[in-house]
């Protein structure tokens, strides 16, 4: 494959980002937490409610950032709602390994729909955009209440100075 | 070359030839890098003085008798006075080699900030600045108990002068600000600032990282203290930059760091410091990238500061009427007196997405923070996309942005 950014930024992305699907926030969520990449600027949080049979019975995203950060969430979303948390976090890890380029799409079980994001391996500067929604969403399942896919190289976490 | 020939139009194509970067393709398109304000290219002559150094006289400076250490050393040593023309300081030993600007700035909140800073000081900087122009004065407030007073800009990107006074008390101890706005381009008022801080008896350190590639610098007619650069940023290498001092304020000094080629004598009861600059130059330095940026020095001085800065300034007017003219382009950052940097958001579409877009029409453009998180905040966004321009940039550069953005705006509908 070639790095083509027009091809992922295809319509379904755009659409996407466009008319983010399940956007907003949920008035009582039983999981939430927020995204945040600081070096790029994106933020979004993820709220969701697991239902008594451990299966996503609501979700929805909300926050700022570029498109391909926006149509991830809004896509995920659609994905999740109905899955298992079990079932869920393996898509979840399946995505990042596609985005990461360590699998190719034809070879995740559950990716589906979510292949139009294979294109983002190709882009390492993007990668981070297209993942951070599932990390938030991993945070969320395990009651973290932030994520970021910068923090991993990012040794500096103590605030200097008033915040 | 004298001031007639300075003056007369400037012929880019020869520029360009100058530069053999430019002639490579991104993709299957000509590049079009407007990405200047990160870092420049290297003319031939620059790439060429540093495989001389390194193919015939290379050795370690200020050691052994032996004669490619004395060719070396003298090199060296050349560099420093090339830059110390450059910038018109009255003294070569008032040019400290660091890192960059970072590293310079970082020598200064060290080596004269911890000294001369205590608990209750203020520092004064402005909302314009560069991280590396905020976090080492942070630390240094942060380990004595100082506190930071931040200038304020108006809307257009130019800092509030009278706002500036007014942040002056008897506990101010030093100002440290940008020459010029590396994310708005804005061209700060610097000498009168200068003069505020003076009439106080305040020193003023300059972030002359954006400034120095641009326009003519004269440290003794700014009549800063300190000024700080990179050479990466001026046609020269990484890993290079200079932190220019008032002779007397560095000698003032603490060192920073400390090793080899910094002290006079050692022994394990007490250890003399050398004199400057080499008491702020511990260890081998980069010796060939400071060769190489007197070779850059050199370079520019050849085409002259006066027609870079006009070059330059007829991109930035060219660029700013043909982005004011599409529909669904802001500008961020109006002030009256600008060099090189033209910061754009378009409607509905985040810098991150135009920047990858741009890229696959062979326009190189930053976008992101700029390392500016407090100016973006004061700005109400959370990125912009930066064309920034060199004297080797052209006007048909600036259409092949245009049409890049149009494009940009095409695929989002």
């Amino acid at each position: 494959m070639t790095a083509d950014p027009k091809a992922l930024y295809q319509e379904v992305i755009l659409d996407h980002n466009r008319k983010p699907r399940n956007f907003g926030r949920l008035a009582h969520p039983s999981h939430q937490a927020e995204g945040l990449n600081p070096l790029c600027g994106d933020h979004l949080h993820v709220t969701l409610e697991l239902g008594a049979d451990d299966k996503v019975a609501a979700i929805a995203f909300d926050g700022e950032s570029c498109a391909i950060c926006k149509a991830s969430a809004s896509m995920m979303t659609s994905a999740v709602k109905g899955r298992s948390r079990d079932d869920a976090e393996a898509l979840g890890r399946e995505f990042v390994d596609m985005a990461c380029g360590r699998i190719a799409a034809a070879d995740a079980a559950r990716i589906g729909r979510l292949a139009v994001f294979s294109g983002i391996s190709e882009l390492p500067m993007r990668v981070k955009c297209a993942i951070l929604p599932w990390h938030t969403l991993q945070a969320a399942f395990d009651a973290v209440p932030t994520a970021s896919t910068e923090a991993d190289d990012d040794p500096m976490h103590t605030p200097i100075g008033d915040a | 070359m004298n001031e007639t020939a300075s003056a007369l139009p400037f012929d880019v194509a020869r520029v360009r030839a100058d530069f053999p970067i430019l002639a490579r393709e991104v993709g299957a398109r000509p590049l079009v890098y407007l990405d200047n304000a990160a870092s420049s290219q290297m003319p031939q002559s620059v790439i060429d003085r540093l495989v001389r150094y390194q193919t015939t006289e290379h050795a370690n400076i200020h050691r052994a008798v032996h004669h490619l250490s004395q060719v070396a050393t003298s090199e060296y040593e050349a560099a420093r006075k090339t830059l110390q023309r450059f910038i018109n300081a009255r003294e070569d030993r008032e040019i400290i080699f660091t890192s960059g600007t970072t590293d310079a700035i970082n020598l200064v909140t060290h080596g004269w900030g911890r000294k001369f800073v205590g608990a209750g000081d203020e520092i004064v900087l402005t909302v314009l600045e560069h991280h590396s122009n905020i976090v080492p004065w942070q630390m240094l407030a942060a380990e004595k108990g100082a506190t930071i007073k931040v200038v304020p800009i108006d809307d257009a990107g130019e800092l509030r002068v009278d706002a500036y006074e007014a942040l002056f008390s008897d506990r101010t101890r030093i100002v440290a600000l940008g020459h010029v706005s590396n994310a708005l381009g804005s061209v700060n008022p610097v000498r009168r600032m200068i003069e505020v801080a003076h009439a106080r008896g305040v020193p003023v350190l300059l972030d002359g990282a954006q400034a120095v590639p641009h326009l003519a610098v004269d440290v003794q007619a700014l009549d800063c203290d300190f000024y700080a650069f990179s050479g990466h940023k001026m046609c020269g290498p990484t890993g290079i930059g200079v932190l220019y001092g008032r002779a007397a304020l560095l000698e003032a000094m603490q060192p920073f760091k400390g090793g080899g080629d910094m002290i006079h004598t050692v022994t394990f009861e007490k250890t003399t410091y050398n004199t400057i600059p080499h008491k702020f130059e511990a260890g081998t330095p980069p010796i060939a990238a400071a060769i190489g940026l007197g070779a850059a020095a050199e370079y520019l001085s050849s085409i002259g500061m006066a027609a870079i800065g006009a070059h330059e300034h007829a991109l930035l007017r060219y660029a700013t009427e043909r982005l004011d003219e599409l529909p669904g382009v802001r500008i961020v950052g109006t002030a009256r007196q600008k060099a090189a940097v033209l910061s754009f958001v378009l409607e509905g579409i985040h810098p991150h997405d135009v920047g990858t877009l741009l890229n696959e029409e062979g326009v190189a453009v930053r976008t992101g923070h700029h390392c500016a998180q407090p100016l973006m905040k004061r700005l109400g966004v959370s990125a912009t996309s930066r064309a920034s321009f060199a004297f080797y940039n052209t006007l048909a550069e600036v259409d092949a942005l245009v049409a890049g953005i149009r494009s940009v705006q095409k695929v989002f509908g």
